[in-house]
């Protein structure tokens, strides 16, 4: 039970991700693709399926209302005016809520669920229900209906009553096939769903019920026959059915349209149609009652006559013209099926819906992409085995050419395109693992609607590039900076509207949201059109937290960084939504965490634009090889500025045992990796080396003296920790191509390290073999 | 701590026969549990981890795992190995973490009872309280039972000491 649940609550989460992108579809002008109003349509009535299913009463309450707006909307008879789209989007957040209140617990706030389920009734014009069936069932007494009961002595079970007033009365015949339970519907939950239409009267017929022995377990046996008294338009008892099409024999016949019309030609094909009913459902307890062989036989016989009169009688019926009737079975069997998906909006009654044969189902679920749930731990696996062949490519290629092989030998041509499939595949499965950046925007037009409702301020959201793709856990940790920086971006970054106004600009600030791929990066910018940064006013901020000095010459570009400096909030006031000055040092670390970069790029009076640069994947990782004291180190090349051959000259010594070098008129500290790392006690002489201009927490910028650059190359991450521990300045380990393990340099903590002087004890490196 | 980690072995394995892989550090015979041995590889030269402790030899690469590397040597108090290819790695599994013990050659599988084992001296040497958890006499031979728990550094927070 717990894992159906789960998928329940997964499933969902992909339902009300549909709902939200649908909803905005619609908001920017894709109401008149039916398409796009029957998913949301359809997303929203599985929630309220599902949560039936496990007893979740809110949820299936407020869904309830939902959809009936959503209904309202399908069919053409409420516009989608942005008012109405405001609500339908507020209804979409409450009923996130609720589901998840109801996946982890706590409350969701009644008044915010009764103002929304208010506003959703007065669009569709049903009152709220309070608690569903009885309610319906209010509403019939309200219009002061008796029901009359037409004394049928072969019906005894069934309720045929006197046509209620406004009401209308449907036979449903419903019989499932075995592909009804295979794909886990339930009739009871069918017919409580009815039951919230009106009343109900409901026949199983358990005629088709075979003797024990005989019975398939799978099989499925039972019909019923239902009477519903309700207000509801067909459709609406049709859509019941919506999810089980094609899995059951159903044929909605409206019983009271004939009797309304008071035909006598209809009354006398009623009473028929009832007797043979009644003689249909007589027929299986003759069989049951008599084990005689023969019987039973004369029995079936004489039921298939009768069936043979009810469908013709059903036939005759169907000839009256009767503009509310739908086309019973017998027409609609010869029908061509009709397209999966229902056309909404349209205005005419639908057509009768008849069982979708078995073949044309298949075929119209091929055509959508397939999907299957994989455990991440399997896909992980495969990826470290990737890791292993490209790391053993690479020995062997390595091996092959020490060994003297010409380029031109078959051994080596074979070796290119080993390398090539090593290499097909290493991507292969990192798309595995990839997933379109859409799961973490989809999340960004609520917040915009909150932040922007908190904030008295008019926000578009523009989002592009949704279909980007990204390693999983890039995904998983992009949203909390990204929430942060769209909060920032409407919080601190557009003006008030009048202000803007006033500027000269629209009342609706725009914030925009994009992704693109850039030389295997994916590249995120949050851009707004608000005022820029105010440098004066950043720059007093720091001066006045003392995180620069009054005399400090900054450029623009420094001082726009100052806002990643921890602690820096420049909101006067603490306000709810960004301004608790942990905003973007948080946010810039936790980038960095991820192998990324932030930059900032901002106009004064035309808006900012942070961007954001993050590697595609976790798993490798793109470094320059470099050698300190014999060792080989990897430093990601994402912190990498540029690289330089220091003359002696523009090293100068700095306080007891510090070095800087001359940069371009900076002087940046000078960090000798070796004796940062304990693998040599003496200083490296810079002139016999090289250094890497590197960028470090904070922003700030450090020169990295190693040996020698050997090259740059992909390398896959291994951890150090699974068998060893954390190491201080080392991120983790990969293995090159000549088998042997090389550390990576953790660019950050090695800075900070010199900051505060020597790191620790230094290793006994006479001991390395 | 030694006697009751002897006490230990000795109490777990009682009348039961035991077989142990025998190795020599120095001069010196040491035997392990063979149960807790993974496989025994020659010496490959290792990847130094800055900021370790002296017998952290650096790492290797284990089939695309990271291994660490002990000189059992300097964890036993002995001069650092002068490590070559005759040298021999036994990669050990301590818990979830895997770690290979440079020695310089292994040397015997034993199989022994309970009755063969005794107790460690009580002798001033820290290497002796620390990491050996008996005694075994073998044809004249003395030859130290490590407890191999003891031999990793100790982490604390992840971190190395």
């Amino acid at each position: 039970m717990d894992s159906l649940r789960q998928i329940f609550f997964q499933e969902c989460e992909e339902q009300l991700a549909e709902l939200e992108s649908g909803l905005l579809e619609i908001q920017s002008g894709g109401a008149d693709d039916p398409e796009i109003v029957n998913a949301v349509f359809r997303a929203v009535h599985s929630i309220k399926g599902g949560a039936g299913a496990f007893a979740l009463e809110d949820l299936v309450r407020f869904a309830h209302v939902f959809e009936t707006v959503l209904d309202e909307v399908r069919k053409g008879r409420l516009t989608t005016s942005s008012n109405v789209i405001e609500t339908l989007l507020r209804s979409a957040d409450v009923l996130s809520d609720l589901v998840r209140v109801a996946r982890d617990g706590g409350t969701v706030d009644d008044g915010r669920i009764r103002t929304c389920s208010d506003e959703l009734a007065a669009l569709s014009g049903v009152p709220a229900p309070a608690g569903g069936a009885e309610e319906a069932d209010e509403g019939f007494d309200d219009i002061g209906f008796t029901p009359v009961t037409v004394a049928l002595p072969v019906f005894d079970d069934l309720d045929i009553s006197a046509e209620p007033e406004g009401g209308t009365e449907y036979t449903i015949e419903f019989k499932p096939y075995p592909s009804l339970y295979s794909n886990a519907n339930e009739p009871v939950v069918l017919l409580r769903e009815l039951s919230r239409l009106g009343e109900v009267t409901a026949t199983c017929d358990t005629s088709a019920v075979p003797n024990l022995e005989e019975i398939d377990p799978e099989g499925s046996y039972l019909s019923w026959t239902i009477q519903l008294k309700t207000e509801q338009a067909e459709d609406e008892v049709r859509s019941i059915f919506e999810f089980v099409d094609g899995d059951c024999e159903l044929t909605i016949s409206d019983a009271s349209g004939s009797t309304a019309s008071a035909e006598p030609v209809d009354d006398e094909i009623e009473a028929l149609l009832a007797r043979v009913r009644g003689e249909v459902e007589e027929a299986p307890d003759a069989i049951r009652e008599d084990n005689n062989a023969d019987a039973a036989f004369g029995s079936f016989g004489s039921s298939n006559a009768v069936m043979g009169q009810l469908e013709a009688v059903e036939a005759m019926q169907a000839e009256q013209p009767k503009p509310t009737a739908p086309a019973p079975q017998a027409a609609a069997n010869n029908l061509v099926p009709p397209p999966a998906a229902e056309k909404p909006g349209s205005p005419q009654p639908e057509p009768a819906k008849p069982p979708a044969p078995a073949k044309n189902e298949k075929g119209a679920t091929s055509e959508a992409a397939q999907t299957i749930r994989v455990d991440l731990d399997r896909v992980d696996r495969l990826m470290n085995l990737v890791g292993e062949l490209v790391i053993n490519q690479a020995m062997l290629s390595q091996r092959l050419s020490e060994a003297g092989l010409s380029r031109s030998s078959e051994f080596a041509t074979g070796l290119d395109e080993f390398e090539q499939l090593t290499r097909d595949i290493q991507e292969g499965v990192m798309a595995i693992r990839a997933q379109p950046v859409k799961s973490v925007f989809q999340r960004m037009p609520r917040l915009v609607r909150e932040v922007a409702a908190a904030t008295n301020k008019k926000v578009r959201l523009v989002t592009e590039g949704e279909g980007t793709e990204v390693d999983k856990t890039v995904i998983e940790r992009l949203a909390d900076p990204l929430t942060h920086m769209i909060r920032n971006a409407i919080d601190h970054g557009l003006e008030k509207p009048e202000v803007r106004v006033a500027n000269g600009k629209r009342e609706e600030g725009l914030v925009r949201l994009s992704a693109t791929h850039r030389s295997g990066r994916i590249v995120i910018d949050i851009a707004d059109d608000g005022a820029g940064i105010n440098r004066a006013r950043v720059r007093a901020i720091a001066e006045e937290k003392g995180l620069i000095q009054p005399s400090a010459q900054l450029t623009d570009e420094e001082v726009d960084n100052l806002i990643f400096l921890p602690g820096f909030s420049t909101a006067s006031t603490i306000s709810d939504i960004s301004g608790r000055g942990v905003g973007m040092d948080v946010v810039k670390r936790s980038i960095q965490a991820l192998g990324g970069r932030v930059s900032i790029s901002s106009r004064p009076g035309e808006g900012s634009t942070f961007t954001l640069s993050l590697p595609l994947t976790l798993a490798v990782l793109y470094g320059m090889v470099v050698t300190v004291a014999d060792q080989t180190l990897v430093v990601p090349l994402t912190s990498i500025i540029e690289t330089l051959k220091p003359k002696p000259d523009d090293v100068h010594g700095f306080g007891g045992d510090s070095r800087v070098i001359g940069l371009r008129n900076n002087f940046v500290p000078l960090v000798d990796v070796g004796r940062e790392l304990g693998f040599r006690s003496q200083a490296a002489d810079p002139g016999a080396g090289v250094a890497l201009l590197v960028e470090s927490d904070g922003g700030g910028h450090s020169a990295l003296l190693v040996d020698a650059i050997q090259g740059q190359r992909q390398v896959v991450i291994k951890s150090l920790e699974a068998n060893y521990g954390r190491v201080p300045g080392i991120a983790a380990a990969t293995i090159l191509g000549d088998g042997r393990v090389a550390l990576i340099l953790d660019v950050d903590a090695v800075v900070a390290g010199a900051r505060i002087g020597n790191l620790g004890q230094e290793a006994v490196l006479a001991m390395a073999g | 701590m030694s006697e009751m980690s002897a006490a230990h072995v000795l109490d777990k394995h009682a009348g039961t026969a035991r077989e142990l892989i025998a190795f020599a550090v120095g001069k010196q015979e040491f035997c392990i549990d063979v149960m807790s041995v993974r496989e025994i590889r020659g010496w490959t030269p290792a990847t130094v981890l800055p900021h370790s402790q002296s017998f952290v030899r650096g790492v290797i690469n284990l089939r695309g795992a990271v291994l660490p590397i002990m000189d059992l040597a300097v964890r036993l108090g002995f001069p650092p190995t002068e490590a070559m290819g005759r040298h021999v790695i036994i990669v050990v599994q301590v818990g979830s973490q895997l770690v290979g013990l440079l020695v310089d050659a292994v040397s015997d599988i034993l199989t022994v009872t309970d009755s063969d084992m005794l107790p460690p001296p009580d002798v001033a040497s820290d290497m002796a309280k620390r990491f050996v958890c008996g005694l075994l006499a073998m044809d004249g031979r003395m030859i130290s039972i490590l407890s191999v728990d003891n031999i990793l550094p100790e982490r604390d927070d992840g971190e190395v000491q």
